[in-house]
């Protein structure tokens, strides 16, 4: 089953197009990695995938609420225990236990303490533990890894392979090997955006959206 | 929803969270005025609709960056706008909690603050009433100026700048309520006026401040 179709899509950043013409598929129990140098603009596809930004060109589709998108910022609020920010999120997205959540991610001798609190690391595991809570089935994950150890990155991947086999499906950008032999690897190199092909400006929506 | 509601009430009543900042702000300003304008009640008693009115628009401003300026920088504002509730609903919850953690303290302090100004008995009731009607608007047309301001470093100024000349209509029709209460004329038709810009704001801008949160999302 095709959870996330995508054609010839192009991606703008602060107005610029930076990747256009990417075309991919994205099927139940799959997961994609991309590639690519820094500013080529896997942010932004992956913001624009998500929803969060327009894209500029092409065409994507996919189930709607399907996405849990994880960025730099994990959205925890420091004042909040590491149970309730994920209960937060939980109610949010209408979504499934706190409990195994907090398991999977090594987090339950925390559950109690404030966000605040806890190490870099620690937040990053928490915010990825959110995912699980949403429920959703496409994981769309930027720089997934950054700020965790060796041993907490191979507990994400088991996450993630989890996901997989449940019927997920999981889109990342990440320079580091996370283990998954399964993945698919998309450079996004050859989809660069060349300067002067398109004559639109890419940023004529902004003044009306 | 309520799930919004509740988190943004209990991150505002724990510690930072700036509960009762806007009300000990309202309490100096009412403590102030006595000294520079002198403490005769004649000095102060034509004045005091219009201190109290003002010193809750002020004590209300204070704490409206706060609406979507941490969020955003946690990131949590993302996370709200994929979330199945759609961003209009929270940008009406977020500025519900603001109303309810600045504002709703406001009006129960408000009778007391008018002590100071020789604010006489028979207005306090419309004094109530005109921060209850009226302050509803003030939240939601602050959340708007906050979602305009999302994003920008330093953009509490810049909020006060876009937001308290929109608060001017209810600043006025809310302190001509007070004034006619207690000089004994008629407040209804004031209320009215301030009821139905409440009504259309609170109905109209949640819609703006979603859809400027989205530009700024980008």
């Amino acid at each position: 089953m095709t959870l996330l179709r995508v054609r010839d899509l192009a991606v703008a950043r602060g107005g610029m197009r930076v990747v256009e013409n990417v075309s991919f598929t994205l099927d139940a129990g799959t997961a994609l990695i991309l590639r690519g140098p820094n500013g080529i603009g896997k942010t932004s596809l992956l913001r624009t995938l998500a929803g969060l930004q327009p894209s500029v060109g092409g065409m994507m589709e996919h189930a709607e609420d399907a996405v849990a998108y994880a960025a730099h910022a994990d959205g925890l609020k420091p004042a909040l225990t590491a149970a309730e920010n994920l209960k937060f999120w939980s109610s949010i997205f209408g979504g499934g236990a706190v409990g195994p959540a907090l398991a999977a991610m090594d987090l339950l001798s925390l559950a109690d303490r404030p966000a605040a609190s806890l190490s870099a690391g620690q937040k990053r595991r928490l915010g990825l533990a959110r995912l699980l809570v949403t429920g959703r089935s496409i994981w769309m994950l930027d720089e997934p890894t950054v700020s965790l150890d060796a041993h907490s990155v191979a507990l994400f991947a088991k996450v993630v392979r989890d996901h997989l086999v449940a019927g997920g499906a999981a889109i990342m950008a990440t320079h580091i090997d996370l283990g998954l032999s399964e993945a698919e690897t998309l450079d996004l190199e050859p989809f660069r955006a060349q300067p002067g092909q398109m004559s639109a400006p890419a940023g004529f929506n902004e003044a009306f959206a | 929803m309520l799930a919004l509601l509740k988190r943004d009430l209990v991150l505002a009543t724990r510690a930072g969270g700036g509960f009762g900042l806007g009300v000990a702000f309202f309490l100096i300003l009412c403590a102030l005025v006595p000294f520079g304008v002198g403490p005769q009640t004649e000095a102060l008693r034509p004045i005091a609709p219009g201190i109290l009115w003002v010193g809750a628009l002020l004590a209300c401003l204070l704490s409206l960056d706060r609406i979507f300026a941490l969020d955003h920088e946690d990131g949590s504002l993302d996370l709200l706008a994929t979330a199945p509730l759609p961003l209009e609903g929270g940008v009406a919850v977020k500025a519900l909690a603001h109303w309810l953690t600045t504002s709703l303290p406001l009006i129960v302090a408000a009778p007391v603050f008018g002590l100071l100004l020789h604010l006489p008995g028979k207005a306090v009731p419309w004094l109530i009433i005109s921060l209850l009607v009226g302050t509803p608007a003030l939240s939601v047309l602050g959340a708007f100026g906050a979602a305009i301001t999302v994003g920008l470093r330093r953009g509490g100024l810049l909020l006060s700048l876009l937001v308290l000349p929109l608060y001017i209509p209810t600043l006025i029709f809310g302190t001509e309520i007070v004034r006619r209460g207690m000089e004994g004329g008629d407040p209804i038709t004031p209320m009215l006026f301030l009821a139905g810009i409440s009504a259309a704001v609170v109905a109209l801008v949640p819609f703006a401040a979603a859809a400027a949160l989205r530009v700024n999302l980008r």
